[in-house]
């Protein structure tokens, strides 16, 4: 018993040290950004500013304009989020609850578009949008992601579990099939909304190729874009660097631990559908 | 039955609309872009673009810098994807043990990396991986490793991508992990202990033998993940030091987005695509036959 409890320690201690080894860029990260500029050239490295200091902040939200790069960010993951988990539920309703024609080819070949990546179509997407005056825009970056033949998987999945009886009796009532989807469907299936969404909003906020391509102007710039572009005129500035770090990896950071459950849940089943 | 109704076509018709504009008429459009000269004149008229037939591929295939982002590729590739499913796999072995305590806040700070935007990330490494105030030569100190100038030397500086990506994603192969782990019968192991086997030997024989479908999925998603190298070479090293992290997907980017030559990036696309293509049929041929036995 005795001998159990020291393994359990050293066992414990050792997963934990290894936590505090991958969790020191983030702490880092943090201590550095509250420094004042040139504090952090220091050899041996500082881990606690001497005093703390909201400087740099104030240079990214004064100067740089982080908050409209911070709003930016924000509209277009909440409207990626919700375009996506709307066009994809109703997707994932019709194949989960109706029978017809194509329906098998159809479902099929939305799943065959998910074996070629993104990248392959990148260039005339950029034309397409390019005639549809769509770049620089939010719709720019919203449509040519919206649809996720996973997403439509996952809904048909979890709709497919929900009785029909309810649609059926909900029919007899003289529901609208519309209807149906909104008040019965959408509220039972909130577990695979909640994942879903939790999944569409951190891609999209932690998307950058697509932005970068899609953006050429600095006013709609999102974090990672408008992150790169600091890294190219401000790279000597350490602490500057770091507090834009913070405030591109927090609001996302925030939103996980908040809503961790549901998304270790979805991560487990996508992998367990294969 | 019920009569015919349009309402699941026109349910399905946002998507399928979305997805034909988006996806299937530009994945064909980059496949005939391929064979003609599209460059920043044609981008101003469409018109100007006319067919060469192979020459793209031609000219790919006999140019060094394109051999030289498919080495990096599959360097990062080969070394990366292995490595970060064998941290994965230790990590959840050992996470998974009874004797653990405060196994789910271990596990949120291993997953954090995971969820943190990898633009964010890239940035605060490279300042890790800086020569003179970085933190990692000043950890190597402790171990008496002279320090180096990681991301400005080409032969350290695609190890230094890749222990990076070990780090940002060994969390998610992790979790899979965990989640594959539930599924072995605690009776093998009790089995595999009365008979006299000891830890190593019921991991060989027991855990790895087990999670062989768990590991087929995540080297699969791993290797499709890793193929699509940008950000990291993007933010951290540009692609150099000559050319030592050049990607498929960052010369794809310049190619197209810096300099144009989109017939020729689109080309680079396909090549990638094929790639990716011959991983997938591998792994639904192996699935295939593990079924079948």
């Amino acid at each position: 018993m005795r001998r159990r409890r020291v393994k359990s320690f050293a066992l414990t201690a050792f997963l934990a040290i290894v936590a505090i080894v991958v969790l020191i860029p983030f702490f880092w990260m943090i201590t550095t950004s509250f420094m004042k500029t040139g504090e952090s050239f220091a050899y041996p490295p500082v881990f606690w500013p001497k005093r703390f200091t909201l400087e740099q902040y104030a240079i990214l939200f004064k100067r740089l304009h982080f908050l409209r790069d911070f709003l930016n960010s924000f509209a277009v993951a909440s409207l990626m989020t919700i375009c996506s988990l709307f066009i994809n539920s109703l997707a994932g309703f019709a194949f989960a609850k109706y029978s017809f024609k194509g329906r098998k080819f159809i479902f099929t070949s939305f799943l065959a578009t998910m074996v070629i990546p993104a990248q392959v179509g990148m260039l005339p997407v950029f034309l397409i949008l390019r005639q549809m005056g769509m770049l620089n825009t939010y719709w720019g970056l919203i449509l040519p992601g919206a649809v996720s033949a996973f997403s439509i998987f996952f809904f048909r999945q979890y709709m497919s579990t929900i009785p029909t009886d309810l649609i059926d009796s909900a029919r007899m009532d003289g529901c609208s099939d519309f209807r149906i989807y909104w008040q019965i469907m959408l509220p039972l299936a909130k577990p695979a909304l909640v994942t879903l969404g939790i999944f569409t909003f951190l891609g999209t906020w932690n998307d950058f190729m697509w932005p970068l391509i899609v953006l050429n102007r600095d006013t709609m710039y999102t974090l990672p874009v408008a992150l790169a572009n600091l890294m190219g005129e401000h790279a000597p500035d350490t602490e500057l660097m770091m507090a834009g770090s913070v405030v591109t990896i927090l609001p996302i950071m925030v939103l996980f631990l908040a809503l961790q459950k549901s998304y270790m849940s979805g991560l487990i089943a996508g992998s367990l559908k294969e | 039955m019920s009569p015919w109704t349009s309402v699941p076509y026109v349910f399905i018709a946002p998507s399928l609309v979305l997805l034909t504009i988006f996806f299937v008429i530009p994945v064909v459009t980059a496949f005939l872009m391929s064979f003609t000269d599209f460059d920043i004149y044609s981008l101003a008229n469409l018109s100007f673009a006319r067919f060469v037939g192979m020459r793209n591929y031609t000219n790919l295939f006999s140019d060094p810098l394109f051999w030289k982002a498919m080495f990096n590729t599959f360097y990062f590739l080969v070394v990366g994807a292995p490595l970060t499913i064998f941290v994965a796999l230790i990590a959840a072995v050992l996470l998974n043990s009874k004797l653990v305590r405060f196994k789910s806040v271990l596990r949120v700070g291993y997953f954090a990396p995971v969820v943190a935007t990898l633009v964010a990330v890239s940035v605060v490494w490279k300042y890790i991986y800086d020569p003179h105030f970085g933190l990692l030569n000043y950890a190597l100190g402790f171990i008496g490793i002279s320090p180096h100038d990681w991301l400005s030397n080409p032969f350290w500086a695609m190890p230094a991508i890749i222990l990076f990506a070990v780090w940002k994603n060994f969390g998610y192969t992790m979790m899979i992990f965990l989640a594959g782990l539930q599924t072995i019968p605690e009776a093998l192991y009790e089995a595999a202990e009365i008979d006299g086997a000891g830890p190593l030997q019921r991991f060989w024989k027991i855990t790895v033998p087990m999670l062989a479908p768990t590991t087929l999925f995540v080297t699969v998603v791993t290797l499709i993940g890793y193929l699509q190298l940008f950000a990291e070479p993007y933010i951290m090293t540009g692609g150099g030091p000559v050319d030592s992290t050049l990607s498929i997907v960052l010369l794809m980017y310049q190619q197209g987005f810096r300099y144009w030559q989109m017939g020729y990036a689109a080309s680079i696309a396909f090549v990638l695509a094929a790639v990716i293509f011959i991983f997938t049929m591998i792994e639904m041929k192996i699935q295939g036959e593990t079924k079948a036995a």
